[in-house]
């Protein structure tokens, strides 16, 4: 009897979700799949809206085969009754009992309705989002992160100009830059701050990935076919317009990080597509109470955290790409299979896995290095430039908590300014507050993943963990 | 020379109306508020509540609020999340959307 198999709740149904997900309905177990979209993929695979009945997806995205394989992994899983995939479900907050899980959801267009999902252990996939260093005029309408413009673009087929730069530092502009050339978005330039001799200096380690140099010459290719010009060792200092958008201000930079005096030149653009590198989502873990290295989520090698029955794979464990992702998401997926059974797994069934994660793992440490923000990126934020994007507090007032009122991390600047106080609870702005504090970003412990209605949390104290319960 | 609908061999079911602040524009089946909004050449639909500054979308996947707008008199939805049906009201949202 299904009922009787283990259960495991795998939360996000990108790459290293599915790839879990898979693995473990495989060997015996009972997966609820939860996700806050209405279809599989995550972000790297994020799929058209069904009702845009786009019929060449794939003409937006790399490596096309890998996602038919999980979409169809999930399918069949699903349609066996092994897998229950819930869509549009934005997971909240996770909490352990003795040896239970209760994973907490919002659904609905509002996400106001609470369901509660019961398992024996839980796999955190989670993935992450953008990082994005301010800078002046950073939010005009028209300044977005490099993965948004690549997310409307996956998922609702729309673009927000005709002319785009695409800006910061990072494995993810090349593509970001292609996908909208390729949608007919003219690239009036790719401005890189990494220095290419970097590249040389470490072409041991990246020689290594030959399948990931050529992704990368790939995308190039194509972009000197859409005549795009491309600056490295150049950053954005400025975006100008008043209502939204309308030029940038590039300036070329010095082996410090600094901005060399007369590089400075304006590019006309109504769209600027900027990052500077991912942060992992590690809300659930936290409150999960599992420990975390820096700001991700610690694994051992079978994938578990240091809180029984919770595993973790992908981004959550540290920025590294959707391939890293889908080895761990697999390795995850059999080792909670064979726990969950009751038995301790035998690491060479995933030999081959763990063999790719060593390797993906060592190439994302070598990117690590190579893409970096300007050293002086801080030196950029004027004191009237907006810092916390949601409470609009500025440069001269953190420097001012910083300076005169000795605030030292990101919490007590908090305190004393309400920067990261607002709605995104500090994910836009705590790389750049930890920087003006100079101080490292830690976790920020926020005690719930997502804004949740006070009558949701009025009615989870009164109707607790029933699945369904409304 | 291209399109994203071009692109991805897009072809939904015909255009419906919404209106922003009154006024009608065209929404495709399946377009989520902020998508319509860029399709129609609009990338501003908020002003903030202490600068009066105009936001549109900025991480385009939910996680920095900055696209909020009122739908159907419904504040603070994100419009890079929330899908439209035929006939929605969309209005920008000044501050907290809740009025002063």
């Amino acid at each position: 009897m299904a009922t009787d198999r283990p259960h495991l709740a795998v939360i996000g149904a990108g790459p290293a979700g599915l790839a879990a997900t898979a693995a473990a309905a495989a060997h015996g177990v009972r997966v609820t799949l939860l996700d806050a979209a209405a279809q599989p993929g995550g972000q790297f695979y994020r799929q058209p809206a069904a009702e845009l009945r786009a019929h060449r997806p794939q003409a937006l995205h790399h490596d096309w085969r890998t996602w038919e394989r999980l979409r169809d992994g999930l399918d069949t899983y699903a349609r066996a009754g092994a897998v229950t995939h819930l869509t549009n479900h934005h997971v909240w907050f996770a909490e352990r009992h003795a040896d239970r899980f209760t994973v907490h959801a919002l659904l609905g267009p509002e996400q106001e309705d609470p369901v509660a999902v019961q398992a024996d252990a839980v796999l955190l996939a989670t993935g992450g989002y953008e990082k994005v260093l301010p800078f002046p005029g950073w939010t005009l309408p028209g300044v977005l992160t490099a993965g948004g413009a690549q997310a409307m673009l996956k998922g609702t087929l729309a673009v927000s100009g005709r002319t785009a730069v695409v800006a910061g530092t990072g494995p993810l502009l090349l593509p970001v830059a292609t996908g909208l050339a390729a949608a007919g978005v003219q690239i009036a330039a790719l401005v890189e701050s990494a220095d290419p001799k970097a590249f040389v200096r470490r072409s041991r380690a990246l020689a290594a990935q030959p399948g990931k140099l050529a992704e990368g010459a790939g995308y190039a290719a194509r972009l000197l076919r859409h005549r795009a010009r491309t600056l490295t060792r150049h950053t954005v200092v400025e975006a100008h317009g008043t209502e939204r958008l309308e030029a940038v201000t590039v300036a070329a930079l010095d082996g410090e990080g600094r901005v060399r005096p007369g590089t400075a030149r304006r590019i006309s653009c109504d769209t600027l597509a900027v990052g500077h590198g991912m942060l992992p989502h590690t809300d659930l873990a936290e409150t999960l109470g599992c420990h975390l290295d820096g700001v991700n989520v610690q694994v051992d090698d079978e994938q578990r955290t240091d809180v029984p029955g919770v595993w973790a794979a992908g981004e959550t464990t540290g920025i590294g790409g959707s391939a890293l992702a889908l080895a761990e998401g697999h390795i995850a997926g059999r080792s909670a299979a064979a726990r969950l059974a009751g038995r301790a797994p035998d690491q060479r069934e995933w030999a081959a896995a763990a063999k790719s994660r060593t390797r993906l793992r060592e190439f994302a440490l070598a990117l690590d290095g190579l893409y970096a923000p300007p050293a002086r990126w801080s030196e950029l934020i004027t004191d009237d430039t907006v810092v916390c994007r949601c409470e609009e507090v500025t440069g001269g007032t953190i420097r001012e908590a910083v300076a005169e009122l000795g605030a030292g991390d990101v919490r007590t600047v908090k305190l004393l300014t309400r920067a990261g106080m607002g709605w995104c609870q500090g994910r836009m702005c705590a790389a750049a507050v930890a920087g003006l504090a100079g101080c490292r970003l830690a976790p920020s412990r926020r005690p719930f993943a997502r804004p949740v209605p006070l009558g949701v949390l009025a009615r989870e104290d009164t109707h607790p963990t029933e699945r369904g319960s409304s | 020379m291209s399109s994203p609908l071009d692109l991805a061999q897009a072809h939904p079911r015909p255009a419906f109306t919404v209106t922003l602040d009154g006024r009608e524009i065209e929404a495709l089946p399946g377009q989520t508020v902020a998508a319509a909004l860029w399709t129609a050449g609009i990338t501003s639909w908020r002003t903030t509540r202490d600068g009066g500054r105009p936001r549109g979308v900025f991480c385009g996947i939910g996680v920095c609020f900055d696209c909020l707008v009122t739908v159907n008199d419904r504040p603070n939805q994100r419009a890079c999340l929330a899908s439209l049906q035929p006939g929605d009201a969309i209005r920008t949202q000044e501050g907290t959307g809740h009025g002063d």
